[in-house]
This record gives C-alpha cells, structure tokens and sequence, in this order.
C-alpha cells in the first residue's frame, strides 16, 4: 500500500473509482459496456493527442500548435479525399504527412533558434491556423465520400444490448491503442524513447553524454505531428465534417490532461499509464456531468476545481518527500 | 517602432496619418495593455499567470450584477454614485480574491504557477457562465461609459487609466523591494530565499498585484462595450504573451521592463490597425503576430550568440 501511495498515477486512479462510483450511484446508466464504449471512442481523438503532448514534454518542451497541425492535416485531408479518388490509408498518409511537416518545422525553429519551446507554438499555432482560416474562408466540409462514412462506423466487437440495438467497440477506439502501444514501445524500449527522458530531465548532460539532440527535438517535434495528422483522420471519423476552427481552443484541455496524468511541465518525467488515466479523468468528469444530470453550465467549475484539487495534492506530496529528504541530509 | 508607423502610413497614406486612427488605437490598447502587464509581473517572478481574462470577466460580471440591480439608468445621478462606487469595489474585491487565491496555491501548497492558474482559469470561467447562464448583461448608467469612452483633454479615458497603471507598476517595479525582491525570485530562486527574502509572500503579492490589474481592465472592458459576459477577450490571452515577450520579458523570469511592453504593445497595435485599414483578413493578422513573435525571437537568438562571440574573441586575445 505505501509503494502504491508513492506514484502519481495512484492518487489519479483513486480520484477515477471515487468519481466512477459517484456516478454509478447516482445514474446506473454509467456502468454500462455501452457507455464505456462510447467513452473510449469518443475521446479517442483527445487521447491520440495526449499521448504526443506527453512526448513533447517528457523531452522538456511543450507543444501548444499541436491543434492548429491538426486543423490543416484535417482540412488538406479532406479536400483531397473529395477531389481525388482515394481510399482510408491514402487519407491517413495525406494527413501524417502533413503533421510531420508542421512539425518539422516547429522543430526547425526550436532547435536552431533556440526560442523557448512555448513561445514558438504559440506563435505556429497562429501561423498554421490564421494562414489556413484565411486561405479556407473558414468554409466548412460536409461532403466527405461515402467509403470514409463507412469506415466510421465499423465495429471491431459486436454487441447487442438489452433494448435490441447493436453497439461495439469502435476502429477509431483501436487506433488510439495502437498509437499508444507505439509510444509505449518507443519511450520504453527504445534508446531514442530514454534519450527523450535524459534530454527532459537535463539538456546539457544529455548533451555532453554525446546524445543527438537535433535527432531528438527532430523526433519529438515530427512525432507530435505525426500523432496530430492521425487524430486530424480521427476527428473527421468522429464528426463527419471538417470546420477549420472546430479543434483550435481545445489545447489547454489536452496539456490539462496530460498534466493531470503527472507529466512534469519543467521535463524528463510522465509515464503513458498517467496520461491515460489523465484522459479517462477528464472523460469521466464531463460524461459523469452529463449523466448525473448537472447543467452543463457548471462543467468548467468542476472541471476546474478538479484539476486545481489533483495539482494541489501531488505537489503537497512533493513537498512533504522533498521535507522527508531533508531531514535525513541534517542528519 | 519608428519604422513600423513609416511603413504603415506608407501602405495607407491617407487613412493611417490621421488623428481620428490614432484616437481609435488609443481607445483599443488600454484593455490589452492592463491585461498584458498582468501577465508581465508573473512572468517576471518565473510564473505564468492563465487565468487573468477569465478573471477580469468575473470582475466585470459582478460589477455589472450590482450596477444592474442598483444603479439603473433611471435613477437619480447622485444617489447612483454610491452604488457604482460598491460595484466597482466588489470588482475588485473579486480579482484581489482569485489574485490571493492563486498566490496561495503557489507560494504556499507549491503548485508550479502554470497549472494553478490554467486550473484557476477554468473554474473562474466556469463561475462566470455559472452567474450570467451565458446570456449578455447590459444597461449601465451613463457615468460607467465614461470610463470606456470619455475623453479628457484630448486623451481617451482608458488610455489615461492604463499611463497611471503603468507608471505605478514600473514604481513598484524599479523603486519597491518588492520590485527587486520580484525581479531576484525569477531569476535565481534559492538566491533569493537564501538572502532572507520570504518567496511565499512576494509570489503572493506578485499574484495579486496581477489579479488588480486584471481588475481595472475588467472596469474598462465593460465599460467600452456597456456590457459584461462570460468569454469577452478570450483570444487575448495568447496576445499578452506575445506582449510581454516582445517587450523583452524573459519567459524563465528575471527580466522584463514596463516600458519594453508598452512599446511592444504600441508596435502591436499599429500593425493590427494598419493592416485592418488594408482590408486584411483578421486571420492574416494572427498569422503575421506569429511570424513576428518568431523573427523577433530569431533576432534576438541571433544578437546574443554575436555578443558572446565578441566576448570569446576578446578573451582569446
């Protein structure tokens, strides 16, 4: 039990049950398969882009564009797949290749002009997104191809629920497993994966140990892109039109996310296993809302207070740790 | 700066050079200024301070609640007075409260400053739709519009407010131990504490010195536009940041002047304003913010690294 005590993603698994069972008391429907499914499809799209900001600030950067790439992937997508005859992978290599290069670019400036990692996202959000707002005209795309209608809907496993009406477990749900079994492997087994946690924990040890750190900010920065254009491909399955400034605003809750799951903002620490749970957090806090049948009005005042109760705890514990050690250097 | 106003009256010779723009850019920068220098003063004690607009809403909302309920347009101009004197107070009292209450969170439970007020932001934003249900709240007395829209001698009001603000923070910036005392915190932390400085109450009053200056652009945000919602100035956020680190504050803290950012924020200003004289899309606009964020970056990433050349080269020799 005090080991358990010891890691972040304890407190936040602890803080899931309490919430889950607080729900489930109040509406049973939460507690369905049903509803579980429909959770974890519809919040594919955020954990897709969790799991690259976790990267990004695992290596000690932070990466606020990531929604403005996502927007231009979804959108040059988009009017490719309508314009051209095409099919789903042809969608998801437009859109990854699209992301990768937004990303190359943010990792161009970041290493090579050395501006601080926020600064420069900041102002590539507004790049990516004012230049494809005003090129679009802010048009939105409804007319997407039937074959990618069909996709949306296919279901890996298939149930039928007591009223007769079939659900499952979405594709896009098995995207987001993929995607998080790739970073798992990366930042796990990998020697890139670790150099991204020793250039996050101390840039210029890293950098006398002989790591490439123009490798790394050059993977850390595609990869976020590369996540970015596949989520973009999600979110078009997800909603079925494409706006240009349907994603763009949503970051904070992303990061928030992330952060929630325990990354460290200053770098070199986060697990993936926090930032799931940080989305499933995030994902229980505005179902539950809705199905404990509270005005949606009051979602960010929960939203908010619950971010600021987990932050607040896991930095009390750093504290009470940092007093613990202390002591034992007077002794 | 001098460069920026020739091109654009050079783009636009007949409409830029006139007094009736200067006036509108006048009557546009304050709010962001106030909000920017905000910003300014966390990031000059290491922090980050999110939540300054959707506090500066809140404020805005409850002095509105109170204007609405008790000083109607109807009734008489002198008993009104009172009752606009309280709303603004509780205005205020709100933003000192979320200010202390940000502070707290991060002098004294240690949360780092980012997520206290990216947590701040969202439940203070969430209080705002909360208390107006999202609707609009409008109809202030006359007097109230003054503050957004009157104008003094030839100088619009909100200008006025945003001079007397800044001059006060660069007093207690440059003449104030607590200036100093600020300044030290954001560059050297353990220094600090280390020289008898007690951190948690300068980052206390740090937070809420911004949360009063989120404050005062609240009174004038609802004044300019005689009403108050939840969300007004939204995208300004982004745009503060671009401020203070254009005007030279260091986003790891430390440096930072309040004249740098008013400079930044008249550059700002004029560009935004010359190209909305062009017809250029707003889009565009934010694009060209962006680019400019990164060339100033860029320039400057480019000056250091010449210095320390020099100084390599001199040493060898």
């Amino acid at each position: 039990m005090r080991r358990f005590l010891k890691y972040h993603e304890s407190y936040v698994l602890i803080v899931i049950v309490v919430l889950a069972i607080a729900i489930t008391s109040i509406n049973k429907q939460f507690f369905t398969l049903e509803n579980l499914f429909d959770l974890l499809k519809s919040y594919s799209f955020l954990g897709i882009l969790a799991v690259g900001v976790l990267i990004v600030l695992v290596s000690g950067g932070i990466d606020i564009s990531f929604t403005a790439m996502t927007s231009v992937a979804e959108y040059v997508m988009a009017i490719y797949i309508i314009n051209l005859k095409s099919n789903i992978l042809i969608a998801f290599l437009i859109s990854i290749l699209v992301g990768i290069a937004l990303g190359a670019f943010n990792a161009t400036l970041i290493h090579f002009l050395r501006i601080p990692t926020i600064i420069t996202t900041i102002a590539t959000l507004n790049i990516y997104y004012g230049l494809l707002s005003f090129f679009s005209g802010g048009k939105w795309i409804y007319n997407l191809p039937d074959w990618f209608r069909n996709f949306s809907v296919i279901e890996v496993i298939k149930l039928v629920n007591r009223e007769g009406i079939g659900y499952g477990l979405s594709i896009v749900t098995l995207i987001w497993i993929f995607v998080i079994l790739l970073a798992f492997f990366i930042l796990r087994y990998t020697t890139l994966g670790r150099s991204i946690y020793a250039m996050g924990g101390n840039r210029i040890s890293a950098q006398r140990v002989g790591l490439n750190i123009l490798r790394l900010h050059f993977f850390v920065y595609c990869f976020m892109g590369l996540l970015s254009g596949i989520a973009a491909v999600v979110h078009a399955l997800l909603v079925m039109n494409v706006a240009p400034n349907a994603i763009v605003g949503k970051e904070l809750d992303v990061i928030a996310a992330v952060v929630l799951g325990g990354a460290n903002l200053a770098g070199g620490a986060g697990s993936l296993l926090g930032t799931i749970f940080g989305v499933i957090l995030v994902a229980l806090m505005s179902n539950g809302i809705t199905l404990m049948r509270v005005s949606s009005l009051w979602y960010n005042v929960f939203i908010g207070l619950i971010i600021m109760v987990s932050v607040s705890m896991s930095a009390h514990q750093l504290k009470i740790k940092q007093r613990q050690r202390a002591v034992i250097d007077v002794e | 700066m001098v460069a920026v106003i020739l091109i654009m009256s050079a783009l636009n010779p007949t409409r830029f050079m006139k007094l009736s723009n200067f006036q509108s850019m006048a009557f546009q920068m304050p709010e962001l200024g106030l909000l920017s220098l905000a910003m300014m003063i966390t990031m000059l004690s290491g922090g980050i301070n999110l939540s300054i607009i959707s506090s500066a809403n809140l404020s805005g909302i409850i002095t509105a609640i109170i204007l609405i309920k008790y000083a109607t347009p109807k009734a008489g101009s002198l008993t009104v007075v009172p009752f606009i004197l309280t709303a603004i107070a509780a205005g205020f009292a709100v933003s000192i409260v979320i200010g202390l209450a940000n502070g707290l969170l991060i002098a004294r439970v240690g949360v780092s400053p980012i997520l206290a007020t990216l947590g701040m932001m969202t439940f203070v934003n969430g209080l705002t739709i909360v208390t107006t249900g999202g609707y609009t709240l409008s109809g202030f007395p006359p007097s109230i519009a003054f503050i957004g829209n009157g104008v003094i001698a030839g100088f619009p009001m909100p200008l006025l407010i945003f001079i007397a603000c800044s001059l006060l923070l660069s007093l207690v910036l440059n003449r104030m131990a607590l200036g100093f005392d600020i300044y030290m915190l954001g560059s050297n932390w353990l220094a600090t504490l280390f020289s008898g400085v007690n951190n948690a109450a300068v980052l206390i009053k740090t937070y809420l010195i911004s949360g009063l200056l989120a404050g005062a652009a609240s009174l004038i945000m609802i004044s300019r536009f005689n009403s108050a919602k939840s969300g007004y100035g939204e995208g300004y956020l982004l745009i503060t940041i671009l401020a203070a680190v254009l005007g030279g504050t260091s986003t790891t803290g430390g440096f930072g002047k309040v004249s740098g950012l008013v400079i930044a924020l008249i550059i700002l200003q004029i560009i935004s304003s010359g190209l909305n004289l062009m017809g250029v899309s707003a889009f565009f606009t934010l694009s060209m913010w962006g680019l400019i964020i990164i060339l100033v970056m860029a320039a400057n990433f480019i000056s250091v690294k010449y210095q320390q050349k020099k100084r390599k080269t001199f040493k060898r020799v």
